[in-house]
């Protein structure tokens, strides 16, 4: 049985490996579409993704809250035909977590795309590759740093986060409580060198995962184009 | 291919840096010949072979290789750059960064082959460079890796786009020897784009010339430039860089296509019509040019 302290920082690690994970595949698809479609109504579309970076998480919190309570079409959907309650579980955080970190994956990937020379893609459609071949062979592996910041700032991103996991997910050990919310409730308890291992230890982290998106930002930091 | 005729007739509207123009290009090519398209800049060259190659699309009009329909306005017929057995060389090459020379031609190969990679490469004298990466390698050297990928595929077709005119001088000339030696090779017929005159006469078989969106020209390089200009012994085409005023008549200052520098008199009626930046003509009427080998 492990101790509180490792528990939260599984769940924690765990929340965090999932989000990024998710948010790869659906925000490579998603960074694609904003990078290079025509769609008119794309400004919309960037924009809600990016409502996460400027809304208060408790905002973001409330309405998905509110989206999870079976009194309303999206929380009943769940309720009645997979039998599944979000509200306070780790799947409602992991949800939650998804929607809130996306411009932290989806951002960094439309810039690696958008400087990508556009000869280069239709060079590899002139060479008979398709949008798919093109996209895994020749911008996937030429936009790596964007790829690992994106990587790297979804997770740190996602272990940091406070707000919105409090909204939707409360304080339940091994099931909703990660770090950042035990070092509240931990504070709360006037439990300060418990709140302080938790406190440390993310700093550490965030500033070793920080620390790696720059030094691999500084080694390929200028696109030379061919 | 070699006897294949690829027929031309295509529209689209562009706005380009002189206002709003229409495209119109109807023209029938011979399969396997080298044709230069030559204007200037803006004239809708590097439309038209974006419109060969499928990457833009013409308003309305046909495309026909031999048989095979490309574009079809009235048909609803497009196909994709994918489909179209094409070589392109764009102006900044284009090569991918991530991969070594030897990966870049062979990523243009419908099967995997590597005798054939390796034959291009050695064709165009890359086999020592076949491990590096495009950002290690000169200008010329990226320019022979994109012709070699171009050709990786076996096109019909081979479209550049003013592949030279991020070279200079003594590399120009050794690489419009690629160029020759790249539709040799499966006798590809050949679109170049191209402003350069000494290219012109090197290179093509033919010549396009084209103005404003439409084809003001067609024929050998010799029947389209030396026939119809003037008699002179002596032509050097360039721009007025400077015009100096002296006592009686006005010193100009011409910067040729070569980069070479005239100083040139004019007088007051002369001066009249021209102005800083004009391309002119300098000519010499009365006296026979003499000749030194260098």
């Amino acid at each position: 049985m492990p101790t509180p302290f490792i528990e939260t920082l599984l769940l924690t690690a765990r929340l965090a490996t999932f989000t990024t994970l998710i948010l790869l595949v659906v925000g490579l698809p998603m960074s694609y579409f904003i990078a290079y479609s025509r769609f008119q109504f794309k400004p919309l579309l960037e924009a809600m993704v990016s409502m996460p970076l400027v809304l208060p998480p408790s905002v973001i919190g409330y309405y998905i809250l509110v989206a999870y309570s079976p009194n309303y079409w999206f929380g009943r959907f769940l309720n009645e035909v997979f039998d599944v309650r979000l509200a306070f579980s780790f799947e409602g955080i992991l949800l939650a977590s998804v929607v809130f970190s996306l411009p932290f994956m989806v951002q960094p990937l439309t810039n690696g795309l958008r400087s990508i020379p556009i000869s280069l893609r239709e060079a590899s459609y002139t060479l008979g590759k398709s949008k798919t071949t093109t996209f895994f062979k020749v911008l996937l592996p030429n936009i790596k740093p964007s790829l690992i910041t994106a990587v790297a700032l979804t997770f740190a991103h996602c272990i940091g986060e406070f707000g919105i996991i409090l909204m939707v997910g409360g304080n339940m050990p091994g099931e909703t409580r990660v770090a950042s919310i035990a070092i509240y409730d931990e504070v709360q308890a006037l439990n300060f060198d418990a709140a302080n291992q938790y406190a440390l230890t993310l700093f550490l982290i965030s500033f070793v995962m920080l620390t790696l998106i720059y030094t691999v930002n500084k080694k390929s930091d200028t696109w030379k184009m061919m | 291919m070699e006897n294949d005729v690829i027929e031309i007739d295509v529209q689209k509207e562009l706005v380009s840096a002189h206002g709003r123009m229409t495209l119109t290009i109807k023209v029938k090519l011979l399969g396997g010949e080298l044709v230069v398209l030559f204007g200037e800049s803006g004239a809708g060259k590097t439309t038209l072979l974006r419109m060969i190659s499928g990457l833009t699309n013409p308003d309305r009009g046909i495309l026909k290789v031999g048989n095979s329909v490309w574009f079809d306005s009235d048909a609803g017929i497009n196909k994709p750059p994918q489909e179209r057995n094409i070589g392109f060389v764009f102006q900044d090459y284009a090569l991918f960064p991530n991969m070594s020379v030897f990966n870049n031609v062979a990523y243009g190969q419908t099967q995997g082959d590597k005798c054939y990679v390796n034959e291009l490469l050695q064709k165009f004298g890359l086999e020592e460079l076949s491990a590096r990466k495009p950002d290690k390698l000169s200008g010329g050297q990226r320019q022979r890796v994109a012709l070699a990928r171009a050709l990786a595929r076996k096109p019909d077709f081979l479209l550049l786009d003013e592949p030279l005119s991020a070279l200079d001088g003594d590399i120009r000339t050794s690489l419009q020897n690629e160029i020759l030696k790249a539709h040799g090779i499966n006798n590809a017929t050949t679109l170049l784009v191209s402003h350069d005159l000494t290219e012109v006469f090197r290179l093509a078989h033919k010549v396009l010339q084209i103005k404003n969106g439409t084809i003001t020209g067609m024929g050998k390089p010799d029947q389209l430039f030396l026939n119809n200009q003037i008699s002179g012994k002596v032509q050097i085409t360039g721009s007025i860089v400077k015009i100096q005023k002296q006592d009686a008549f006005y010193l100009l200052t011409v910067v040729t296509g070569m980069n070479q520098i005239l100083k040139v008199t004019a007088f007051q009626n002369d001066i009249e019509k021209l102005s800083e930046g004009d391309r002119v003509m300098v000519f010499s009427k009365a006296f026979s040019p003499l000749i030194l080998k260098m």
